[in-house]
């Protein structure tokens, strides 16, 4: 046996330390990739929060890109990216729908007052079930959606200043051009 | 280091790697016995083991590995909830509610992932390395076999006389 094979095992060791090294920064619980991604939003019809005898359909996220916000009161996280969800609804012209997920509504409502309303159209998901058709494991968790109604992204964790431009904005300018370049030669 | 040294060092090297293995399977292989305890009405106990199964199967999205009867988190309780609605209310089939989940969850929620595109090369891994550990395996015996019995010199033999008589 060379003297060379004496390194065999040191060589192994070192490969397992590698790929221990590389798989373990690799679990990144944010980029668990969304099942719903690339296909369409789900159907669904749930209450409306601000007006409980509205129902609000699929139908009303179309047309327009819109942002789906899965949050809570009970989220420490969805308060910290409040404010970056204003500045969102003010500065753009995305469909901002909040999903209010497992949440008592009038501490929702509260909530709303208090902080400001970014949102469109508030969705009451006090059982969670709109929540696991969207697959949903946790709060907040974001979706931008086409004008037709698909997903084309999804975020899990809080949306603030650098996700925001470096993730959200470059595919919603994407998703306005891919509309105009639509309706543009019509107008 | 003579050569039975290095023989003594190579076969603990190997069984040093073997009972890594073996441990790490036998570690995967241990589930979790605690389960979550929600009270649902069964029509029978079969029904109730169907449920139990299936709760077993599947793993919690919001944690790493505990599968939902064993998390206490709770979007693991809806999925329980979510299973025994299906399972018992719209009397789906094992197959459609993994089916349900996995639209909603993705391969997450399996245990057993598919063999895909993606997920070919944690299926082909362990093969592979079987087959590297074999090759190894048989290289050593071969090796082993080969080497001729060491002839004893006149001298030896000599030695080895004088010494029996000693005793």
């Amino acid at each position: 046996m060379s003297r060379a094979s004496f390194f065999v095992p040191l060589g192994i060791f070192l490969s397992i330390l590698a790929l221990g090294y590389v798989g373990f920064s690799l679990d990144a619980r944010n980029q668990l990739p969304s099942a719903l991604l690339n296909k369409p939003f789900p159907e669904f019809s749930a209450t409306s929060l601000l007006q409980p005898d509205v129902k609000i359909t699929k139908a009303e996220l179309l047309g327009r890109p819109a942002l789906v916000n899965v949050w809570a009161t009970w989220c420490p996280t969805c308060k910290s990216e409040h404010e970056q969800l204003m500045r969102i609804a003010a500065e753009t012209d995305v469909l901002m729908v909040g999903v209010d997920y497992k949440d008592i509504p009038e501490r929702a409502v509260q909530w709303l007052e208090q902080y400001g309303n970014p949102y469109d159209y508030v969705l009451d998901d006090r059982d969670g079930s709109l929540g696991i058709e969207l697959g949903v494991y946790g709060a907040p968790e974001t979706f931008l959606l086409n004008a037709a109604g698909e997903v084309v992204y999804k975020r899990v964790g809080d949306i603030n200043v650098r996700i925001w431009e470096s993730e959200l904005l470059p595919r919603f300018q994407a998703l306005e051009i891919e509309m105009r370049g639509q309706s543009g030669p019509g107008r | 280091m003579g050569s039975a040294g290095r023989k003594f060092y190579s076969i603990s090297v190997a069984v040093f790697f073997a009972g890594c293995l073996s441990l790490l399977m036998l570690g995967n292989g241990v589930a979790s016995a605690e389960s979550q305890i929600d009270i649902y009405p069964f029509a029978d106990e079969a029904e109730e083991r169907r449920y139990k199964s299936l709760t077993e199967e599947f793993r919690c999205p919001k944690c790493l590995n505990t599968n939902l009867a064993g998390s206490d988190a709770p979007i693991a309780k809806d999925l329980r909830r979510t299973v025994y609605r299906l399972q018992v209310d719209e009397g789906y089939s094992d197959q459609q509610i993994r089916d349900y989940l996995r639209e909603r969850y993705g391969d997450f929620v399996l245990y057993d992932p598919p063999f895909s595109t993606q997920t070919w090369y944690i299926w082909l891994t362990p093969i592979g390395l079987g087959i590297l550990a074999l090759a190894i395996l048989g290289r050593l015996l071969g090796r082993a076999r080969k080497q001729a019995p060491v002839a004893l010199s006149d001298d030896d033999l000599g030695r080895i006389a004088t010494l029996l008589e000693e005793k």
